[in-house]
């Protein structure tokens, strides 16, 4: 077993008067994919958001590569290694992909007092990154625009991983997608898991989590009901933790077993 | 891994022709429009002395003044953002340069340089607002159209007692800085060209044997320049992409670190600075600036703009196209005249070919952004 890389201990929020998260404790591990698991308004978002930076927890640590951490903003987060891939992509669809990919870290070609952007390392870049994960351009001047949901959030994965990414925090990636993007987008998560990068992989998607998935985290209501280890938890199990079980017992009864 | 993304080839993805490829770049209209209008105006005045060297500089000098100002509404626009208060700003600039140099008696040089910087302040002022109150660039700039049009007639009342203040031909004699903006370069050139007999010289008067056109004025040059630069500036450096990325989708460039408020605060100050280059200019060639002068400069300039392929949404546009689009506009404003056609026609035309220019350029992006 690697050491964690990123541990959340005990993390509480609270919103006012509202208590999004009640005591939620998480190890990420380099090279696996952690699965976060809840159903709406369990807390995901806030609690990947607190990992992000986004928001500081009212208490609890967090721990990075055994170092006790406090982001101030995104920036800090994203400056150690910890890159979100937001269901609402940073990608402009009117750009092409290699001004996508390069946009804010732009590749610079010095020209006397000038500095230029580098097309050509760009577009060579991009079409290397894009070719590893399995996506093939019509060329790196192919708007963002054409590209199907799945390849932006491949585009948008690459992007991250090749920023040196050591966490990558992905929420909901496949909640829009059809089955085969879907499929295309599960393979991404896979490949970057073999590089050794950490993968935070957030979904209500029980068959999506499973197919990937080296460790689940079920939320519920702001409280954590525990991790299991890949092997250890059976679909249903997983489904009934996310309902809450009882309710769902019943209405999957009622629907035959089809939920 | 599938079959269709290991093969190489995506059997869904048809191969593009090369038209809808061309169709693409946001040049494509304006280099149509451009041999277009040559061509009309080749046929229909071809005869009329509009390509002779005088009429080509008539049209040139019309065309590079658009060009300055459609460099600066170019690069706003594609970052998202409008500017309303070009067209006062050039009356005010130019005010500016002759309350100083002329009611004020300083050097010329001084002159401009002070409404220079004040003209970026008040450019900086208005990206400042925009970006911090988040209000649309269209209301912001629409007061700051009325707030320094007024200053603008109401500076010289009170200090002048009229609206137009001459003189400065004489206060700038001798200036280097003035001739910069309103001197002539390639003289040698003119001369032997008239001797050579290329170009028609002065039969008669004072000016007989000299070339009917002496020199290149240097508002080309200027227009020029800053239309080379601006391209290289869009389309070459990192702080292109960030143009860009700030008008597609400024919270999307937000979150990928482009700073995004000074990038559109930087292109209002550009579109201040270009307004004032006109106004220096134009002041230096007739020798006066006046109240009513740049009206209606903002709509040519967002025209031009348009006609040369960017979006009014930003994010998507190009300098050079925009060029043209100035070009057409100034060959068309002078070709009708030279074509001896009514020239309020001009305004008809001008309607039609916004209204073209959009609708195509609407279509356009819906090819980019693969909707349908």
């Amino acid at each position: 077993m690697t050491e964690p890389i990123i541990q959340m201990k005990n993390i509480e929020k609270h919103f006012g008067s509202v208590i999004a998260l009640a005591g939620v404790s998480v190890d990420v591990h380099p090279g696996e994919c952690h699965c976060l698991l809840g159903d709406n308004g369990a807390g995901k978002s806030t609690f990947i958001k607190t990992m992000s930076g986004v928001h500081k927890p009212t208490h609890g640590e967090i721990y990075f590569e055994g170092a006790p951490l406090h982001f101030n903003d995104p920036r800090d987060a994203i400056a150690a290694g910890i890159a979100t891939v937001h269901q609402h992509l940073a990608m402009i669809p009117l750009m092409s992909v290699s001004r996508n990919f390069f946009m804010g870290n732009e590749p610079i070609r010095k020209v006397g007092p000038l500095k230029l952007f580098d097309h050509d390392y760009a577009n060579r870049v991009t079409m290397d990154e894009m070719r590893k994960m399995g996506i093939n351009l019509r060329g790196p001047d192919q708007a963002v625009g054409t590209l199907s949901g799945g390849e932006r959030q491949t585009v948008a994965i690459a992007r991250a991983v090749h920023f040196g990414a050591k966490v990558l925090i992905l929420d909901e990636p496949t909640s829009a997608l059809g089955v085969r993007q879907t499929a295309n987008v599960l393979a991404t998560i896979d490949k970057v898991r073999k590089q050794g990068i950490a993968v935070v992989f957030i979904t209500h998607n029980v068959r999506h989590a499973l197919a990937v998935g080296d460790q689940f985290t079920v939320l519920n209501r702001g409280k954590t009901l525990g991790t299991a280890k890949r092997g250890e938890i059976s679909p249903d199990e997983l489904q009934d933790l996310m309902a809450g079980g009882q309710e769902m017992a019943t209405l999957e009864g009622s629907l035959g077993g089809t939920v | 891994m599938s079959d269709a993304t290991t093969s190489g080839v995506d059997e869904r993805i048809k191969q593009q022709s090369r038209l809808r490829r061309a169709l693409i770049r946001p040049e494509l209209g304006g280099i149509c429009g451009t041999i277009i209008v040559f061509l009309l105006f080749f046929i229909f005045a071809g005869d009329s002395g509009m390509f002779n060297a005088q009429g080509v500089m008539n049209w040139s000098v019309v065309s590079a003044q658009f060009m300055i100002i459609a460099v600066g509404a170019c690069l706003l626009m594609i970052a998202g953002e409008f500017d309303l208060s070009v067209g006062s700003m050039i009356g005010f600039s130019g005010m500016m340069i002759a309350i100083f140099g002329v009611t004020l008696g300083w050097p010329i040089w001084m002159a401009i340089t002070v409404t220079f910087v004040i003209a970026l302040a008040i450019g900086w002022l208005n990206g400042i607002i925009v970006v911090r109150t988040g209000l649309p660039s269209f209301i912001v700039t629409l007061a700051f159209l009325f707030i320094l049009r007024g200053f603008t007639i109401f500076l010289p009342q009170v200090i002048e007692r009229k609206t137009i203040i001459g003189g400065i031909r004489d206060a700038s004699e001798g200036d280097w800085m003035g001739a910069l903006f309103g001197g002539k370069i390639l003289g040698g050139v003119f001369t032997w060209m008239g001797e050579a007999g290329i170009i028609a010289v002065f039969e008669r008067g004072t000016r007989a044997g000299q070339p009917v056109v002496d020199g290149v004025p240097m508002l080309i040059v200027w227009a020029l320049v800053l239309v080379i630069l601006g391209h290289i500036l869009l389309t070459r450096t990192q702080f292109g992409n960030w143009i860009f990325a700030s008008g597609g989708d400024a919270e999307a460039a937000r979150n990928s670190g482009v700073p995004v408020n000074r990038v559109k605060i930087s292109m209002f100050m550009l579109t201040a600075f270009c307004a004032t280059v006109f106004a220096t200019c134009q002041v230096m060639e007739f020798g006066s600036a006046g109240a009513d002068r740049g009206l209606l400069k903002e709509f040519e300039a967002i025209i031009a703009v348009v006609i040369g392929g960017a979006l009014l949404t930003g994010g998507y546009g190009s300098v050079i196209g925009a060029a043209l689009g100035a070009l057409i506009f100034g060959v068309v404003q002078q070709g009708l005249f030279f074509a001896g056609v009514e020239s309020s026609l001009f305004r008809v035309f001008l309607g039609v070919i916004l209204l073209g220019a959009v609708i195509l350029n609407t279509y356009i992006r819906r090819i980019i952004t693969g909707e349908r």
